[in-house]
């Protein structure tokens, strides 16, 4: 499922028009996005939460040719699957 | 950040009630939920993909007592960001 694809779920269930759909999908990942970019934390009972991870450089390798290169520091997002979620997607010990 | 903000944010913007706006932004997530669970991806073009992964069983080791014990197969939800979240929250750097 893409982004469109959720937009047109929630129109559906919430019985609202693709453009206001589109409007709700969109505000929601563009606060992820901003929250995320000010370092701040999101945290969705039920669901997940995700922050934001400094990395410090690093002396890497280029996995093709071999050559040493230096990784600058980065900052990636990283999410972490809520309870009730990381229960629901785990079917295969589901008894 | 949490589902309050996210709600107060929706109903500042979209013109929708506090009621709806809750009830809406429910339903985002239930669906994404739902899809989840089912063991399909959910893709976020400027965001990313979560996406489930299957496991299979392996051994492991209990860290604190050193005993080794058979970690079972197992579904787990990874999230991998795309390019264009990665780079937003570099571009300072």
């Amino acid at each position: 499922m893409n982004k469109s694809g959720l937009i047109e779920a929630l129109a559906k269930k919430e019985n609202l028009t693709e453009k206001k759909a589109t409007d709700v999908v969109n505000l929601i990942f563009k606060g992820f996005t901003d929250a995320l970019k000010n370092g701040g934390r999101i945290e969705i009972r039920g669901f997940g939460s995700l922050i934001v991870r400094n990395y410090n450089s690093y002396k890497g390798r280029n996995p093709k040719t071999g050559s040493s290169i230096e990784v600058s520091p980065k900052r990636l997002p990283f999410f972490k699957v809520g309870k009730e979620l990381r229960e629901m997607v785990n079917t295969v010990n589901k008894t | 950040m949490t589902k309050i903000d996210i709600i107060q944010n929706v109903c500042d913007k979209l013109g929708f009630s506090k009621k709806d706006s809750a009830k809406i932004v429910e339903s985002v997530f239930d669906v994404m939920k739902d899809h989840l669970e089912k063991g399909e991806k959910i893709k976020i073009s400027g965001f990313g993909n979560f996406m489930v992964k299957e496991k299979k069983s392996r051994r492991g080791r209990n860290p604190q007592s050193g005993q080794e014990i058979e970690i079972t197969a197992r579904r787990v939800l990874t999230f991998k960001s795309s390019q264009v979240l990665r780079r937003a929250l570099n571009a300072r750097a």
